[in-house]
């Protein structure tokens, strides 16, 4: 690898353009919110100094929301406002709203009793003694709750990238997610900054004296509304078609780097956590998504996927591997292992996710059914000669693999069955099946290739280019390495994919990727 | 002018005030005076409807205060607070504007006005831009009066309005008070529980006690002829010192026995009371004075010693 490894100052070099939009949009969402939860937070908090007796109701309400954690009040939001920024925007005025209740309610509550009643007795109106004598008294009481749910707001912002409304926490997630330090801090030093600068400013601000701040209040409404504007200021290239990408696929050559490189794709790009991408790709809010080829979503939202013409994404064919000394240990293995190898193919297979994700079949029942349609299916013969341990990663695809081998085995030979599901991700997968503790589980080629290989990336590139070539390295240096096979793969390939509407896609012709850039480009 | 009739007032079972009557002539000032709790504020506040009564009503000028808007009336009375109530976020001058602001009245006219009062209560005027704060107790309680006084209302209520000054600076406020042309042309109502200060300044003290008015009448009536044991205790503490304060020299003037006719400037008016006149003497290095009766020109030259005896005879003729 000769890549050379950037510091965190030359990755804000390299990123200023994302950082300075990222920055941009932190700031706007944080005022925009800000905003309205003054326009709210304040009369409310006015009207509960009048009627006392909702104030116990409405500044519980106001706490009991900032209490509900904001990846689950993000959950609730997106059903009723979708994503982007409405829903980002209304949580995070959720959050601002009890700080500038509470302090709007105790600053006119502490106002000195005989300076009301001295108000009254000069013959004010309520409304004049409101805004004579009780705001201006209470306002420097009502800065420090606007400065307090500033500092949350800044805080929170980061969020809004979960659900493509942008802010620093693409930078902070996407770096989690790909591992990359600079990545992190590049979002997390400016978003820091942020919550300090604005905090000082506003200290600074609510200890000029009381009559100062009056005419501070004045200008300060236009002060919050350009800032607030700021979210608006950086439009991205416009373009025909709006993509939603995880901040993983964002990082990866594989993803994104190689969707620019190889393609040349110019697409008007907002970054989406992916519990929430599917979703909106359904209800027309994205049109382009990245997802897994295989994902049953795929079945139940309606989507297809462009053709990766120009190899970018790795093949990720599944197949079971399993130790030589394993196959000799159990000479009736192999061939029943084989009997799926060819017979799930990529829309079978998101078929197959389908029922169990979408109408929450069990795996057993969708195992079982898939067998008996193909006729692979034959009753357990009981059998007790050995027990045979089969594996499997944590996710709905591995399961429904792992039940259909078990049937397989127990029909076809007088192996009894064991399984051991939900061994997390790859790394755990692979170490049991090293140190014996499994005898095999389906595992995916490019994930061999790039999780436990490692190769450089030149090999990499080259290997990559068809999925015969993949599957043939893979299964030669693991026999290698680790005196493991892989058999033959079951037919489907789960990689990253491109997707679209099926009816978008029809109606634009467009079916491989190449065809989705070509049309972004045409005027 | 100001006419209370049958007024009560119940906090749930708590009766604050129990049906109370009283009337104030035009320039006069009423002193209500009393020990704590026992309904002064409350009664003051009906006034300006600050308090609304549970029953009884309040005419001015021969008008049901409730006839208008609780606002309108209230720019029309001018309220005096027991800690002042000053705007703390309000200069010197916003604060004595704020009745001129509402009643829109010019700015000029309303500096002007300030400018006259400040005058008036020998404050300076670069005060003016100073805030609440940044001014002693007795500067605040004139600025007070002076926010009170602003739009020169017929009425004026104030709530202990001396309560939170020391002995001295009290002293000097009263004698501005007493001198203050303004005020000679107000209707006051002052509450206070300080005896000294409702004899001071009262031309008719009403003096109250759980909710109800035990007497009213002049500060002499209450002390020579008080209407029961209450009353005369109430009093009693500063009896000799009220006395001397109550009496004029022209109550003794024919007990009183010449000692000698001396050559001592001023000749000084029968009118004066005998407090007055002791500070008078004190101030002096003889202690004989001359003194006029205007009714018949007569002038006596009088000792201190002649002058005391005077006055035991006269209270034991009481
Ligand atoms: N808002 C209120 N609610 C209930 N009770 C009240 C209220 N205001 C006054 N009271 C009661 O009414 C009575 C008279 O109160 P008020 O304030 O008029 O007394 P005061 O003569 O002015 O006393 P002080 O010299 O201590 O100021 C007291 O017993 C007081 O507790
Ligand atoms: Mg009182």
């Amino acid at each position: 690898m000769n890549e050379h490894q950037l510091n965190l100052w030359e990755f804000m070099i390299q990123q200023a353009d994302k950082l300075a939009v990222q920055t941009l949009q932190h700031i706007g969402l944080t005022f925009i919110a800000l905003i309205l939860a003054v326009l709210i937070g304040l009369p409310l908090g006015i009207y509960i100094t009048r009627k006392k007796q909702f104030s116990g109701a409405v500044l519980g309400i106001a706490s009991v929301l900032q209490t509900i954690p904001s990846i689950a009040l993000l959950g609730f939001l997106i059903p009723v406002l979708g994503i982007g920024p409405k829903p980002a925007i209304f949580a995070l005025f959720l959050y601002a709203l009890l700080p500038i209740i509470r302090n709007t309610f105790t600053g006119i509550t502490g106002v000195d009793p005989s300076v009301i009643e001295a108000a009254l007795a000069t013959g004010m109106s309520k409304w004049q003694i409101l805004f004579k004598v009780e705001l201006p008294l209470a306002m420097p009481v009502i800065f420090a709750g606007i400065r307090t749910a500033t500092v949350i707001t800044v805080g929170v912002a980061t969020l809004a990238s979960y659900i493509a409304a942008g802010g620093l926490g693409e930078f902070i997630f996407g770096g989690i997610s790909l591992n990359n330090t600079n990545m992190i801090l590049a979002g997390a030093i400016p978003a820091a900054l942020l919550a300090v600068i604005f905090d000082f400013l506003l200290s600074r601000l609510q200890k000029l004296n009381v009559a100062k701040i009056n005419s501070i209040t004045k200008v300060l409404p236009i002060l919050l509304l350009l800032l607030a504007s700021l979210y608006f200021a950086p439009s991205a290239y416009g373009s025909k078609l709006k993509a939603g990408f995880t901040p993983e696929f964002m990082g990866r050559q594989d993803g994104n780097l190689g969707l620019i490189e190889k393609y040349g794709l110019k697409i008007n790009t907002v970054v989406i956590n992916d519990a929430v991408m599917y979703k909106a790709e359904y209800e027309n809010q994205l049109d382009v998504i990245s997802g897994y080829s295989t994902d049953g979503r795929l079945a139940a939202f309606n989507l297809v996927i462009l053709k990766d013409d120009k190899h970018i994404f790795p093949p990720y064919y599944a197949a079971p591997i399993i130790k030589e000394a394993t196959l000799k240990k159990y000479p009736d293995l192999e061939n029943t292992l084989n009997l799926l190898a060819g017979k799930i193919n990529d829309s079978i297979m998101t078929r197959l996710n389908y029922l169990t994700d979408y109408l929450h079949q069990s795996p057993e029942q969708v195992a079982k059914d898939f067998l008996v349609a193909n006729h692979l299916y034959k009753p357990s013969k009981g059998g007790h000669q050995s027990t045979i341990i089969i594996g499997s990663k944590i996710f709905g695809e591995q399961y429904i693999l792992a039940n259909m081998y078990a049937l397989l085995i127990k029909g076809n030979t007088n192996y009894d069955v064991a399984t051991k599901t939900g061994l997390g991700g790859t790394k755990i997968c692979f170490e049991a099946l090293n140190n014996n503790q499994i005898d095999f589980y389906p595992e995916y080629t490019g994930t061999g290739l790039l999780a436990i290989l490692k190769p450089s990336v030149k090999t990499v590139v080259a290997v990559c280019v068809d999925k015969e070539v993949t599957y043939n390295y893979v299964n030669t240096e693991f026999k290698k390495k680790y005196d493991i096979k892989w058999l033959k793969p079951i037919g489907f390939n789960n990689a990253y994919a491109l997707m679209m509407r099926k009816n978008q896609a029809n109606s634009l012709h467009i079916k491989t990727i190449s065809e989705l850039s070509t049309y972004l480009n045409q005027k | 002018m100001i006419k209370v009739e049958g007024l009560s007032k119940n906090y749930g079972l708590v009766k604050a005030i129990d049906h109370i009557s009283f009337e104030v002539e035009e320039h006069q000032n009423l002193i209500l005076l009393g020990t704590s709790g026992c309904g002064k504020t409350t009664t003051l506040k009906m006034i300006n409807r600050l308090v609304e009564p549970s029953s009884g009503r309040i005419l001015i000028n021969g008008i049901d205060i409730t006839k208008e808007k609780p606002e309108t009336l209230r720019r029309k009375i001018g309220y005096v607070l027991q800690n002042y109530g000053l705007f703390p976020h309000y200069t010197v001058a916003q604060n004595i504007g704020i009745v001129p602001q509402l009643l829109n009245w010019e700015k000029q006219k309303t500096k002007s006005r300030t400018l006259e009062l400040l005058e008036k209560l020998h404050l300076p005027a670069d005060i003016l831009n100073a805030y609440p704060s940044e001014l002693s107790g007795g500067q605040q309680q004139r600025i007070g009066l002076a926010r009170a006084l602003a739009t020169n209302p017929p009425v004026l209520l104030m709530d202990e309005p001396f309560g939170a000054l020391d002995n001295v600076t009290k002293a000097n406020i009263h004698a501005e008070f007493l001198a203050l042309d303004e005020l000679k042309q107000k209707t006051i109502i002052m509450v206070t529980h300080d005896v000294q200060e409702a004899f001071e300044l009262g031309d008719r003290i009403c003096l109250m006690d759980k909710g109800e008015i035990v007497q009213d009448g002049s500060p002499s009536e209450l002390l020579l002829k008080p209407v029961n044991d209450f009353v005369a205790g109430f009093l009693k503490e500063q009896q000799l010192l009220l006395e001397f304060k109550t009496t004029k020299i022209l109550d003794l003037w024919s007990l009183l026995i010449t000692s000698r006719q001396n050559n001592v400037e001023p000749i000084i008016n029968a009118e004066i009371d005998l407090w007055t006149l002791i500070e008078l003497i004190k101030k002096q290095k003889s202690e004989f004075v001359n003194i006029q009766n205007h009714k018949n020109g007569e002038v006596l030259g009088l000792g201190f010693e002649a002058i005391m005896q005077a006055f035991y005879q006269y209270i034991k003729s009481k």
